[in-house]
């Protein structure tokens, strides 16, 4: 009867996600006075989810699911589902995540409820609250089948701590043939990703041209921030489409936004609304980005940006 | 090779948003509906197999009557024929269980779905319709190519990409790097008179349910003024962001 969730993680460590779905789960647990499992693939250091709440963790020790695979992902999940009798199980919205959901509620007749931003406003009849069209709107959904499926949004929710020791079982599943084989990855690495940053730093087609990046990737840099675009400035080649962000391209529901020459059209800004806290740096004082932004400075971003990193240098070192 | 590719109907991406009834509904009042950005690109990309490898393509849509202009822009640019499923489906769930009829009533070896739809964003049916007719699925897919029944995709992954390669009968969420941006097509005139003679054919839904219902919609809470810093005190922004906004 517990509530499941898949904690997930990248070279035997867990994500940040990981935590903030251990928490969502707990306290679903709480308000149906049940207890959270977990089921993580390939890690090491289970200890951490007891301080998130979880109970039981689950280890799949199968090398064979070393590289994501979506169907085989969902298939073992849904295997442990069944065999926990879980009601309520939770993942992230993480870009494999959101691959595997659709097959694992097939696989578990389980309702989907994705993008959920709360925890449940009551568990019967199971009541969430998720965004829709992206951002603008927000629309409350009750999952209506025995078993229910949560797909919860990144940063929206936040890792809470509770403590629990967090026994391990190991967990051998029967692995499907695998239909879609990896035959390579081309990731960055020592980058900060889009989807696992704390703050992210945009620049626009007010910085003129990709040679004035420098500025952005320093900025970026002196912050531990993930770098992004707008969508003309990935069109015109300046900077790769990965990217990309807003209502077209990646989400981003980061800490802090930074937003520099970015006018703040409503495709951009439905896609990066959900961070917490945004910036505009632009000349013009009209730009919608203003409307949208906590804070902003009207200036030339070739005086302010260096002069801004400067200052965070000053900081950093204070810290 | 046939090719089915999936439409949803969508606000246009500068629509704003609002609700009806008591916020249970979209007020489509005013509103402009054109054809999923994400699934524009799956149809180009359907276009060039068509163009290159002789596939026969079909769009659907699961929808009311509503919907058939939509449709019919994509006939204009290019698909062979067009399938509306018609009834005003509740969640994605629903979507997939109708769309999967189509598929095997079809027998259609690429099912070409987007990412996800802009308006309800669940990520959804291209995952369950690929479950529910045991089909091989790369969600996130920014290149496609096929050869006889093997496929090669790129998906996008956080923080770069992976190639993959699968077999048919597949379905994609596919997404902008399908196609090139500039590859996209207006339709012509031409295509528009076309349109006209090509089938579009309404089949009557199997009645599947739905798994979620929507109870209301609500408005994200008014956002206060923006608190502006001035150029010449930037050391002003660092300090806001740390003390106030406790970001950095
Ligand atoms: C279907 C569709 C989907 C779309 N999806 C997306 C999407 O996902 N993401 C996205 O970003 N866009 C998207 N767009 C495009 C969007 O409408 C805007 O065109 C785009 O966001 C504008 O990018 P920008 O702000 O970089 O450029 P511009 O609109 O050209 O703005 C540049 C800004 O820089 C400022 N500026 C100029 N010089 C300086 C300087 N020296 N210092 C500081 N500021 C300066 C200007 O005042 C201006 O506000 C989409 C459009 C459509 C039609
Ligand atoms: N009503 C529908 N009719 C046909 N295809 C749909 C419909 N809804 C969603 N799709 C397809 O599924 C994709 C993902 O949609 P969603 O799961 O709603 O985010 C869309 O890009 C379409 O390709």
């Amino acid at each position: 009867m517990s509530v499941l969730v898949y904690t997930e993680s990248e070279e035997g460590k867990f994500k940040k996600t990981a935590l903030e779905v251990a928490s969502y789960a707990k306290t679903v647990a709480d308000q149906m006075g049940t207890t959270v499992t977990a089921i993580a693939f390939n890690a090491n250091d289970t200890n951490v989810l007891g301080n998130h709440g979880v109970e039981k963790v689950l280890q799949v020790n199968n090398s064979s699911l070393d590289k994501f695979n979506a169907n085989a992902y969902a298939n073992v999940i849904a295997q442990a589902a069944k065999q926990e009798g879980a009601k309520v199980v939770v993942i992230s919205s993480s870009a494999d995540s959101k691959y595997l959901a659709p097959l694992l509620a097939i696989d578990l007749d389980a309702g989907y409820a994705s993008n959920v931003v709360e925890a449940p406003s009551s568990t019967s009849p199971f009541t969430v609250k998720r965004t829709a069209f992206t951002n603008k709107a927000f629309n409350n959904t009750t999952i209506d089948t025995d078993v229910k499926l949560v797909g919860v949004s990144k940063n929206a929710f936040g890792v809470h701590e509770s403590s629990a020791s967090a026994s391990v079982e190991e967990f051998s599943a029967n692995v499907p043939e695998m239909g879609v084989q990896v035959e390579s990855v081309d990731k960055v690495t020592g980058k900060v990703t889009i989807a696992d940053a704390e703050i992210v730093v945009s620049g626009g087609r007010g910085l003129k041209g990709p040679e004035n990046w420098g500025m952005i990737e320093e900025l970026a840099d002196v912050l531990g921030a993930a770098t992004a675009c707008s969508k003309p400035v990935s069109d015109l080649g300046w900077r790769p489409h990965s990217e990309h962000v807003g209502q077209t391209g990646k989400p981003v529901a980061s800490n802090l936004y930074i937003a520099v020459g970015i006018s703040g059209a409503i495709q951009h800004l439905a896609g990066i609304n959900a961070s917490k806290t945004k910036v505009v740096i632009n000349t013009d004082p009209e730009a919608p980005f203003f409307k949208a932004a906590d804070y902003g400075i009207v200036g030339d971003a070739f005086e302010v940006v260096p002069k801004l990193i400067e200052k965070l240098k000053e900081f950093k070192a204070q810290q | 090779m046939k090719i089915l590719v999936c439409i949803s109907h969508v606000p246009d991406t500068t629509s704003k948003i609002n609700f009806a009834d008591a916020d249970t509904k979209f007020d489509t009042n005013g509103v402009q509906f054109v054809i999923n950005p994400n699934d524009e690109f799956g149809l180009t990309r359907a276009m060039w197999f068509k163009e290159k490898q002789g596939a026969n393509v079909t769009v659907v849509n699961v929808g009311s009557a509503e919907t058939e202009p939509t449709l019919r822009k994509a006939l204009a640019i290019g698909a062979d024929s067009a399938i509306r499923v018609n009834t005003e489906a509740k969640d994605g769930f629903q979507v997939a269980k109708e769309l999967a009829k189509v598929v095997q009533d079809g027998g259609y070896d690429l099912v070409i779905a987007g990412r996800e739809s802009i308006d309800y964003n669940g990520g959804m049916v291209p995952g369950m319709l690929a479950g529910l007719t045991n089909a091989n699925f790369v969600n996130n897919c920014i290149s496609l190519e096929v050869d006889g029944t093997n496929a090669k995709a790129v998906r996008e992954i956080d923080g770069g990409k992976e190639t993959v390669s699968t077999s048919l009968p597949l379905v994609i969420g596919g997404q902008k790097g399908l196609v090139e941006e500039s590859d996209l097509r207006i339709p012509n005139m031409r295509g528009i008179m076309m349109a006209r003679q090509k089938p579009l054919q309404v089949t009557e839904p199997t009645g599947a349910n739905a798994e979620t219902t929507s109870i209301k919609f609500e408005k994200p809470a008014p956002k206060g003024a923006v608190k502006l810093v001035d150029a010449d005190n930037v050391g002003e922004l660092v300090n806001l962001l740390h003390n106030e906004a406790k970001v950095i």
